[in-house]
C-alpha cells in the first residue's frame, strides 16, 4: 500500500465550535482511487471531518492538501470535490437533467457537450430514462442515483458522500451499496464515505477511519479493523466483543478469575489488570488435542438460536461470575451433543486474544 | 499495518486558518452589508433621532427630562395614559373573547356556514381603523340610526372609541386564536372522554390550557394594536384624549414636535413590553407545537352548535353592519334628510382631501411597497437564514428586522420627519415624495413578512447551497434558480399582504404625505376632519373593493401557480 500514492493529506485538523472540541489532532492520507469510510457513533465529528475537507465549514487550524496542493484554506468552490448528502438536496423544482447539469452550465460548456455528458451520467446510474422527471416523481434509491450523478457530472477528483444511504430502506441500501461500490470502482474516484453502520463500512470500505469523540481511534482495512481492533472501543463498536476483567500475570499469560490464559501481552507488565477481549466466533469448542493451552471447562448457561448459529452464554466458578458468549456452528451444538446445563471445554486460541488497558 | 493514531500530548494549536474568501462570499457579504445598511437607515437611526429630540429643546439644545417633566406637570397631557391603557385593556378583553368564541366555533364545533363566517371575518383587514368609527357616527352619532340604544350615552368619546377598536382588531385576533386551537391534541380528548370528564371540566382543564399561550399573545397583539392605533380614537373619540392622537394633535396641531416625540416615548414604552413579553410568550407555543399532535375532529352536539351558531350569526351580522352602514350612507345624498341613491359621493375631486388623484397615489404606492418590499424582505431574509459567515451579524440583522413590530405607526412617521427632514441627511431628498412613503410602509410591516419569508426558507434544504458551491454555482444563481421558485407561495403572500396593509395604513403615513402624494387613507381622514363623512366613507370603501380585488387576483396566480408546479410539489 506504501507505494500507492497520496490523494489527500490531512494534517492536525482541530475543529472547535465555541468551547467545544469536535475535532481533536486529526491527521490522516487517502489514496489515489480509495476508498475510505469514516465509522463512528452519532456525534463522533464524521460530518464535521467531511465538510472541513469539502471547505463546507473550515477547520479552525490544521492543513489539507489534495492532489499536493494545499487547500486547507479554500472556499468550496474553489477544491474539486462532489458531493451527496443524506437528504439528497435534489433541487425539486428542476427536472432530473437540469439536476445533472446544473454544475456544467456554469462552465460555459456547449450545450451538445452538456447534453451528452448528462446522457452518459444518467447511463452510468441506470436512469437514462427519468431525465424529465421531477425528484419527487422517484422513488429514495433513484433520487440517490441522482444526486450521484450530479455529484459526478464535473468529474471530480474527490467524492464525498455524507452517511448516502441512511435514509433508505434495509433492500435498496444492501443494492445500492454495490451500485456506488462499482460506480466507484469503474470512475476509479477516490471515495469518502461517512457512516455510523459498521456493515455498510466493513462491505464497502477499501480502509475505515474509526473515530470516536473528535479523535481517530484506529485506520485500517475492514480485516484489521476486525480482527485486530486498536482499542477497546474500536472492539466494542465493530462487531461483538467479550470483554472480560483480568491480570497480567507474567509476560506471555494473563489471569482471568481462576484460569490462565496465554496470549501476547506485548505492552503490559505483570501486575497491570487488563481488559481480555475475544470474539464469540473465535472461542472454539472442537478440534481440541490433550495439551492445548488455554483449554478451560465452562458450564452453558443459555444457548440462543439465531438462525445460521447458536450463541452460547458461557459461564463457571473458574471465571469467577463472568460470562461470555461463543458462537457454535448449528452442526457442532448437534454433534456435540450441547445443551444448556451442560460443560463444555473450549479453546481461547491465544492470537486471537487481545488485552485492553482499563478504563 | 494498523496506524493507531497516538494520541500525543496535545499539540499546541497551530495557527487558525483563515478561510480565503471567494468572490461569491464577497458579493454574499457585500449584499448583507447593504441589507444591513437598509435596516440602519430605514429604523434605527431614525428612532435614535427621534429619541434624542425627546431630550432637546426647540432650538435643538440637550435639556435632559426637562420635557418629560412637563409632560407628566401637565394633567392634560399624561392623563391620556390612563385613557388609553383603559380603552386599551377593556377592549383587548372585549374582543379576546368574541374572538375565542368565535374561533372555538369555527374549530370546534359543527355549524354551518363555516366558511362564510371565516370570510366575513376578514372584512375589517380591507378598511382603514377609520371606517370603523365612520360607521359608527352612522349608527350611534348625533343623528345615528340606532341612537336609541346607547340610553343618553354618547358614542363619541371612550364608547365609541372600544366598539371601534374591537371591529378593527377582530380578525388580528381571530387568526391567532384559530392557530393555537387547531393545533391541540385530539388524544387529550380522547383521553378525558375515556377518564368521563365532563365537557365543561374538559374545557377548562384541556381546551383552555392547551391554547393558553396564543391567548396570551393574542391579547397582547390586541392590546398593543389598540393602544397605539390613531384611526379609531381620532374619528370617534371626540375630545377623549388617546396617546395617539396625543401625538398628532402636538405635531399637526401645534406643531410641537419635541412634545409628539415624548408623546411617541411615552407611546412606544408600553409596546415593546407587551412586544418582548408576547416574543417569550410566543416562543413556549412553539415547544407545544413541535410535539406531534393528532388533529382533533369535532362530533356534534345539537345544543352546543345551535348556541355558537347563533353567535357567530350576530358577530358577522355586526361585521356587514359595520361595512353595510357605511356603505349604504356613502349612497345616499344627505344623510339622513334625503335618502335617495347617488354617487355623488365618489366625487372625491369636488372636495378637500386629495381627490380621486389621492386613491390613485394609494395604488400606486401600495404596488411600490409590495414590489420593491417583498424583493429587499425575501432577499434579506435569505441571507439571514442562508447566508455564510458574519453569524453574528446575521443574528444582529434578524433582530433588527424584528423591531419594527414593536414599534407604533405613528412613532415610526414622526421619527421620519426628524430624521429625513434634516437637510444634513444625505436622503433628505426623498422627503415629500413617494419613496418616503414607500419606505415607511415597507419598514412599518416589516417583521411580518420577514417571519413568513424566514419561514418558507426554513423548510428548504440546508445543504442546497452547499450543493451549489460544490458545483461552483454562485449563491445568487440558486437564490434565483430554485430558491425563489420553491418559496414563490410565500414570495406572493408576502406581497399581498405588503399591498393591502400599504393601503390602509393612516398612522405610518399620515405624518410624511405631501400635497401631491396625498393618499386615499389620508382622504379619508382628512374628509371625516372636514364634516364629509359620506364621501370619507365612500374613499374608505374605494380601499375595502381594491383590497378585495388584489385578493382576488392573489387567489387566482396562487391557484395558478399551483397548478403550474403541483408536479413537483408533490408528495
Ligand atoms: N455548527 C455546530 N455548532 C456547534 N456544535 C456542532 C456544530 N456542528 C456539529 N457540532 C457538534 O460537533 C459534534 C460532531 O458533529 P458531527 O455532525 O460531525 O457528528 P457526526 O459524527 O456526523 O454524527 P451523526 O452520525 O449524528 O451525523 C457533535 O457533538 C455536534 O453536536
Ligand atoms: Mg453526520
Amino acid at each position: 500500500m506504501s507505494q500507492q500514492e497520496t490523494f489527500l493529506k490531512i494534517q492536525n485538523l482541530f475543529k472547535k465550535f465555541g468551547d467545544f472540541t469536535a475535532l481533536q489532532d486529526v491527521s490522516l492520507e487517502v489514496y489515489e482511487g480509495e476508498f475510505v469510510c469514516f465509522l463512528g457513533p452519532s456525534g463522533c465529528g464524521k460530518t464535521t471531518l467531511l465538510r472541513a475537507i469539502a471547505g463546507l465549514d473550515i477547520q479552525t487550524s490544521g492543513h489539507i492538501e489534495q492532489d499536493g496542493r494545499d487547500i486547507s484554506a479554500l472556499p468550496p468552490s474553489e477544491r474539486d470535490f462532489g458531493i451527496v448528502f443524506q437528504s439528497y438536496a435534489l433541487f425539486p423544482n428542476l427536472t432530473i437533467l437540469k439536476n445533472v447539469s446544473y454544475g456544467l452550465e456554469n462552465v460555459k460548456m456547449p450545450k451538445a457537450a452538456i447534453d451528452a455528458r448528462v446522457t452518459e451520467l444518467l447511463e452510468l446510474v441506470g436512469l437514462n430514462d427519468q431525465g424529465i422527471k421531477y425528484p419527487a416523481q422517484l422513488s429514495g434509491g433513484q433520487q440517490q442515483r441522482v444526486a450521484l450523478a450530479r455529484a459526478m457530472a464535473m468529474s471530480p477528483g474527490l467524492l464525498l458522500l455524507d452517511e448516502p444511504l441512511s435514509a433508505l430502506d434495509a433492500r435498496v441500501r444492501v443494492h445500492l451499496r454495490h451500485e456506488i461500490k462499482d460506480l466507484q470502482r469503474t470512475l476509479g474516484v477516490t471515495t469518502i464515505m461517512v457512516t455510523h453502520d459498521q456493515e455498510e463500512a466493513l462491505t464497502m470500505a477499501d480502509r475505515i477511519v474509526v473515530m470516536n469523540d473528535g479523535v481517530i481511534e484506529q485506520i485500517g482495512t475492514p480485516e484489521e479493523i476486525y480482527s485486530n481492533p486498536a482499542s477497546a472501543f474500536v472492539a466494542d463498536f465493530i462487531g461483538t466483543m467479550n470483554f472480560i476483567p483480568g491480570k497480567v500475570s507474567g509476560t506471555g499469560s494473563v489471569l482471568v478469575g481462576g484460569a490462565s490464559l496465554n496470549c501476547k501481552t506485548d505492552g503490559f507488565k505483570e501486575g497491570d489488570s487488563v481488559v481480555v477481549a475475544i470474539r464469540p466466533e473465535d472461542v472454539n469448542a472442537q478440534d481440541m488435542n490433550e495439551g492445548d493451552e488455554n483449554i478451560i471447562e465452562l458450564d452453558v448457561k443459555y444457548l440462543e438460536f439465531l438462525g445460521s448459529f447458536y450463541r452460547a452464554d458461557l459461564g463457571g466458578d473458574v471465571l469467577s461470575g463472568h460470562e461470555l458468549y461463543a458462537d457454535f456452528s448449528v452442526n457442532l451444538v448437534r454433534r456435540k451433543n450441547i445443551e444448556i446445563g451442560s460443560k463444555l471445554p473450549v479453546r481461547f486460541p491465544a492470537q486471537f486474544i487481545q488485552l485492553y488497558s482499563e478504563s | 499495518m494498523t496506524d493507531t493514531v497516538s494520541t500525543t500530548i496535545t499539540t499546541s494549536p497551530a495557527a487558525p486558518i483563515r478561510p480565503t474568501l471567494s468572490r461569491d462570499d464577497i458579493i454574499m457579504r457585500l449584499s448583507m452589508g447593504a441589507i444591513a445598511i437598509f435596516l440602519i437607515f430605514a429604523i434605527i437611526l431614525p428612532l435614535y433621532t427621534m429619541l434624542s429630540k425627546s431630550f432637546e429643546n426647540k432650538a435643538g439644545d440637550f435639556i435632559g427630562l426637562q420635557n418629560f417633566a412637563e409632560y407628566f406637570s401637565t394633567p392634560a397631557l399624561f392623563l391620556s395614559i390612563f385613557n388609553s391603557l383603559e380603552i386599551s385593556i377593556i377592549a383587548t378583553f372585549i374582543v379576546l373573547i368574541t374572538a375565542f368564541i368565535y374561533g372555538y366555533a369555527l374549530t370546534r364545533s359543527c355549524i354551518p356556514l363555516k366558511r362564510f363566517f371565516r370570510l366575513v371575518s376578514l372584512v375589517p383587514l380591507l378598511t382603514p381603523s377609520l371606517l370603523g368609527g365612520i360607521s359608527l357616527v352612522y349608527w350611534f352619532g348625533n343623528q345615528g340610526v340606532a341612537k336609541g340604544l346607547l340610553m343618553g350615552e354618547k358614542i363619541y368619546g371612550p364608547i365609541g372609541i372600544t366598539i371601534g377598536s374591537s371591529y378593527w382588531v377582530f380578525p388580528h385576533v381571530l387568526m391567532i386564536v384559530i392557530t393555537a386551537l387547531s393545533i391541540t391534541d385530539a388524544r387529550l380528548y380522547e383521553a378525558a372522554e375515556s377518564l368521563r370528564t365532563s365537557k365543561l371540566k374538559t374545557f377548562f382543564t384541556v381546551t383552555l390550557p392547551g391554547c393558553k399561550y396564543g391567548l396570551i399573545s393574542a391579547g397582547f397583539v390586541a392590546f398593543t394594536l389598540i393602544f397605539t392605533d390613531f384611526g379609531v380614537p381620532k374619528v370617534i373619540g371626540g375630545n377623549y384624549n388617546m396617546l395617539a392622537t396625543d401625538i398628532y394633535k402636538q405635531v399637526i396641531g401645534q406643531q410641537n414636535f419635541q412634545m409628539g416625540a415624548v408623546v411617541s416615548v411615552v407611546l412606544l414604552i408600553p409596546a415593546i413590553i407587551a412586544f418582548t413579553v408576547d416574543r417569550i410568550v410566543q416562543r413556549k407555543q412553539v415547544a407545544l407545537l413541535s410535539a406531534r399532535a393528532v388533529p382533533y375532529t369535532p362530533k356534534s352536539d345539537m345544543m352546543r352548535d345551535t348556541v355558537l351558531f347563533l353567535f357567530c350569526l350576530i358577530v358577522a351580522i355586526i361585521i356587514l353592519g359595520m361595512v353595510g352602514m357605511a356603505q349604504y350612507a356613502a349612497l345616499v345624498k344627505f344623510w339622513p334628510y334625503n335618502l335617495t341613491l347617488t354617487l355623488d359621493n365618489y366625487n372625491f375631486d369636488v372636495m378637500d382631501g386629495g381627490g380621486w388623484d389621492a386613491y390613485y397615489n394609494s395604488i400606486r404606492m401600495g404596488l411600490y411597497t409590495a414590489f420593491f418590499g417583498t424583493i429587499v424582505i425575501f432577499f434579506g431574509a435569505y441571507l439571514v437564514e442562508k447566508g455564510r459567515g458574519f453569524g453574528a451579524g446575521r443574528t444582529a440583522l434578524h433582530m433588527i428586522a424584528i423591531i419594527p413590530l414593536a414599534v407604533p405607526g405613528m412613532v415610526l412617521g414622526l421619527a421620519y420627519i426628524f430624521f429625513f427632514n434634516n437637510p444634513a441627511n444625505p436622503f433628505n431628498f426623498i422627503y415629500g415624495t413617494m419613496a418616503i412613503l414607500v419606505l415607511a410602509s415597507v419598514t412599518h410591516f416589516y417583521t411580518v413578512s420577514h417571519l413568513t419569508a424566514v419561514t418558507a426558507l426554513k423548510q428548504m434544504d440546508p445543504e442546497f447551497e452547499s450543493v451549489s458551491q460544490s458545483l461552483k454555482t454562485p449563491f445568487y444563481k440558486t437564490f434565483s434558480r430554485v430558491t425563489v421558485p420553491v418559496c414563490m407561495p410565500a414570495i406572493f403572500d408576502v406581497s399581498i399582504y405588503l399591498f393591502m396593509n400599504a393601503m390602509t395604513t393612516v398612522s405610518a403615513v399620515v405624518f410624511i404625505y405631501a400635497s401631491d402624494t396625498t393618499l386615499a387613507s389620508i382622504a379619508v381622514l382628512n374628509m371625516d376632519d372636514a364634516g364629509d363623512i359620506a364621501p370619507a366613507a365612500a374613499m374608505a370603501l374605494m380601499i375595502a373593493y381594491t383590497c378585495l380585488a388584489a385578493r382576488g387576483i392573489h387567489a387566482v396566480i396562487t391557484w395558478q401557480l399551483h397548478k403550474k408546479t403541483q408536479a413537483w410539489r408533490a408528495r
